[in-house]
């Protein structure tokens, strides 16, 4: 596909589009004059970092601007018609006809209350005979390989999975047979075990149908899989733009390079014996019905990282409610310094509870708004510590000092800090207890490549300095091949197997693992398809 | 068996028995008014054996707990006693049973009540989606502010308001709604006009701002972004992607306002002389009429359960994850 560049006349051309974003009560300009061309048949991948503008550039192709947001000047032509000076009405015309959008939360994206066959055909029975859209959406199904394709589509969002309901949304954009797609990170919210046959069968659509499309995404390895050429922006500018294998082998900026940053991470992994906190085959279940874990038995050394990798539902995060108390388990136990703790949260002590402390992926939610810096970290320390007034606050300029931060954030509200400062606050006020063991839960996810690899190294540096164990919770390997030591595979509430990195990350290796691990993203553009190629072979 | 229909049985479990709590305080709070109805009806001149042969007779000597029991018993059979009054000094026992003097009173409060619901919750629906639709226009403020203006005045207000303009200046409906059991069904509606119209401008502005809050919320969502993206009108991404996801709070508040319509409309029936059972209780409670205020209050206690029953189950019917499990 990527000999297609330069074929097809032009669908879409924007010049100097300019972007204004209402925020702290006056408009601020977030995409500065952005240049895009793009022909029939072809795919361009848009990458950049969250607030880089690419989401917003995408919808503006469209000719939409959210709610806050406003198109104020430059040119965005689609097939001849100018779409900034189109009314809304002439531009519904448009939408979900000639031009489809792919939104990145499929199960937000879908309307709870309806099924998916009415939604997928909603902005197709307009124009064709309602049974032939179905019958159509259901061959879209197929094709999608989505399981049961003739029936699934008589269900509601709510029960199918994360990865069919993305397919579905591709099948929905495409039941029109619209001219250009636009995807906005259609499968960030994916695990990597199912990115790879998303991204597939949304990559032979596109090819079968010869349509158009705009890859909106923050993953290189991802976007070079389906574009023809891609363009970098950050901060609402273009950085460069080159046909995609140009871009991965001779990448011009120093930001595009930076880009690659956490991939280029890797710390050199050190065996320890001396086990600070074990699981001992531990059976937990929600309510006494659901059985999530069974006989997990895990072994963090003192002063290591142990990531823990799954796809989401593999029971990483339950084993850190049991871990905390949070979820007593129904058999097994968990031993800390040699003792076994208690299973419930509330018969441990103060100095058990303190030992271990937590870090959450959304650390927006993970503190009190209304709450200043200072009153985040300093309560732990008031808690556990007993210290107040000059030594308390002592104590969170220290802290402050450690996580990078100055003393000038004492004052400040989350809502004042950027989503790196406030994982660093949330990394703070776990230390600010002077904890043995920190379990960290994708504390990375949600953030940006270059941010993540500022709080990664953090985190590493604080592991030298007070000799940490960290539970690292992931489904992110390339964040488990820059911070671990030893790496626990979980899948369907079972561990698959623990051992140091070298010996996970290499041969041999079990099915799950196998999978899990080939599933990764490369920068290579042939990746997928030799991936494909190699499975479908089997 | 559906889910759905396990939980609705549960739901109507548990409403008895919070009906079954309520009869509880209704009847502790009655033995604490002040006074009791021997002393009220004998007058202070009375001796004291007359009161204790009338109290006797009444029954109210024995221990409280037993006449709980024997008027809750009598009431799961059916039987809502017998009303205090008409038996007084004069010897002759004209006192009715309480579901003779409860009933026609009933009735007429439902026939208000309902004939209110009629207009107020469709005119509420109607505005409150029209305004969300066109939210922050001319329209959508006239409609916020009218019906906050009418909200704000006080009922008997809102009422003479009513019987000057359509009374008394244009003679479009009587300002009198005295109906009784044998008045025919077009001349109710005429009476009761006047009523209902109080009541309809009372109850609107809430159910109306809940309903474009409840569908102004939910155009944040990804899914209305989605509908749009879609190419879907504005009117059809509220009526068909909006509401069908509203209708649970929405629920609430009607059930809430109807509740109100039937428990809490004594000042209108003032105003209009209705015949409702508002003032039966009122007029019960000042003559110390034991068991109409507690088969009153236990009728009001009733219908606020079933309104909220009602707004659950539709909560409940409305959300596909409920209707349609995995």
């Amino acid at each position: 596909m990527n000999t297609k560049s330069g074929k097809g006349k032009v669908l879409l051309k924007m010049r100097d589009v300019r972007i204004d974003g209402f925020s702290d009560e006056r408009w601020h300009e977030i995409v500065k004059g952005v240049d895009l061309t793009l022909r029939r048949g072809e795919v361009m991948g848009l990458i950049g970092e969250s607030g880089a503008g690419k989401s917003t550039l995408g919808l503006a192709a469209m000719g939409f601007a959210r709610p806050g947001c406003r198109l104020t000047s430059g040119e965005i032509v689609f097939d001849g018609i100018d779409l900034m000076a189109a009314s809304e009405t002439e531009k519904r015309v448009l939408w979900g006809r000639r031009i489809a959008y792919v939104a990145q939360s499929a199960a937000a994206a879908f309307n709870p209350a309806h099924r998916l066959i009415e939604q997928t055909v909603e902005a197709t029975v307009g124009e064709a005979n309602a049974a032939e859209a179905r019958q159509d959406a259901r061959e879209l199904y197929a094709s999608l390989q989505l399981p049961d394709p003739d029936h699934i589509g008589e269900r509601y969002p709510h029960q199918v999975s994360g990865g069919q309901l993305q397919r579905v949304m591709t099948a929905m954009a495409m039941s029109p047979r619209p001219d250009l797609i636009i995807f906005d990170e259609p499968t960030t919210a994916l695990d990597v075990t199912t990115q790879v046959d998303v991204l597939s069968a949304m990559r032979d659509i596109v090819e079968k149908f010869d349509t158009a499309a705009i890859y909106i995404t923050h993953d290189l390895a991802v976007v070079a899989q389906m574009a023809d050429f891609i363009k970098v922006l950050r901060y609402g500018e273009e950085v460069e733009e080159a046909p995609t294998r140009t871009m991965l082998s001779k990448p011009k900026q120093d930001y595009t390079k930076s880009l690659w940053s956490v991939r280029a991470l890797a710390k050199p992994e050190e065996p320890a014996d001396d086990i600070a906190l074990s699981v001992e085959n531990v059976d937990a279940s929600y309510g006494g019905t659901v059985k999530v874990l069974h006989d997990v038995t895990i072994h963090a050394p003192r002063g290591r990282t142990v990531a823990i990798v799954g796809e989401s539902g593999s029971g990483k995060s339950t084993t850190a409610r049991v871990i905390t108390g949070l979820l007593p388990p129904s058999t097994g136990r968990v031993v800390f310094d040699g003792e076994p703790l208690p299973a419930a949260l509330r018969d441990r002590s103060k100095d058990q509870l303190r030992r271990i402390q937590m870090i959450y992926q959304m650390a927006d939610t993970a503190m009190n708004p209304r709450h200043t810096v200072g009153e985040i970290i300093g309560r732990p320390l008031e808690f556990y510590l007993g210290l107040s007034g000059r030594k308390r606050d002592d104590r969170v300029n220290e802290l402050l000092a450690m996580i990078e931060l100055d003393e000038s954030f004492i004052d400040r509200l989350p809502s004042e800090l950027s989503g790196g400062q406030k994982q660093r606050i949330c990394i703070a006020r776990a230390l600010a207890a002077e904890p043995q063991v920190i379990i960290c839960d994708e504390v990375t996810s949600a953030l940006d490549q270059i941010v993540q690899e500022g709080i990664l190294k953090l985190l590493l540096r604080l592991q030298k300095e007070f000799g940490l164990t960290y539970l690292f919770i992931t489904h992110d390997i390339a964040t488990v091949k820059a911070i671990s030591d030893e790496i626990v595979v979980m899948y369907q509430g079972g561990v698959v197997e623990q051992g140091l990195k070298s010996e996970i990350l290499g041969p041999p290796f079990p099915d799950y693992t196998k999978l899990l691990l080939s599933s990764v993203p490369e920068m290579d553009p042939d990746w997928l398809t030799g991936l494909i190629a190699e499975r479908d072979g089997k | 068996m559906h889910p759905v229909v396990t939980t609705v049985i549960q739901r109507l479990a548990l409403g008895l028995m919070t009906l079954f709590f309520v009869s509880i305080i209704i009847f502790a709070s009655i033995e604490m008014l002040p006074g009791d109805f021997g002393e009220t009806v004998l007058g202070q001149a009375a001796t004291e054996e007359t009161v204790e042969a009338f109290r006797k007779e009444l029954g109210l000597d024995k221990p409280s707990y037993v006449r709980y029991f024997d008027w809750i018993g009598s009431v799961m059979s059916g039987d809502l006693g017998t009303s205090f009054s008409g038996r007084a000094s004069s010897g002759v026992d004209r006192s009715r049973p309480v579901i003779d003097l409860v009933a026609p009173r009933l009735w007429n409060t439902l026939f208000l009540a309902g004939m209110t619901a009629i207009i107020a919750v469709p005119l509420a629906l109607f505005l409150g989606i029209t305004a969300a639709l066109y939210r922050n226009s001319l329209y959508d403020r006239t409609v916020n502010a009218t019906t906050l203006t009418t909200i704000s005045f006080p009922e008997f207000f809102v009422a003479y308001l009513l019987i000057l303009f359509l009374a008394s200046l244009t003679q479009t409906f009587p300002s009198l709604a005295n109906v009784t059991a044998d008045t025919p069904f077009l001349e109710r509606v005429n009476k009761s006009a006047l009523p209902a119209l109080t009541l309809t401008l009372v109850i609107v502005a809430h159910m109306m701002r809940m309903t474009r809050a409840a569908i102004i919320n939910l155009l944040a969502s990804p899914y209305i972004e989605m509908a749009r993206l879609k190419g879907v009108s504005r009117m059809r991404v509220i009526l068909r992607h909006a509401l069908p996801n509203a209708w649970a709070p929405i629920a609430v508040v009607i059930a809430f306002n109807l509740a109100y319509l039937v428990v809490g409309v004594v000042v209108v029936e003032v105003v209009f002389v209705y015949p409702g059972i508002g003032q039966l209780m009122v007029d019960a409670v000042t003559t110390r009429d034991i068991p109409v205020v507690q088969a009153c209050a236990l009728i009001f206690a009733a219908t606020y359960i079933l309104l909220n029953l009602t707004a659950d189950i539709i909560s409940i019917v409305t959300n596909p994850r409920l209707l349609h499990p995995r």
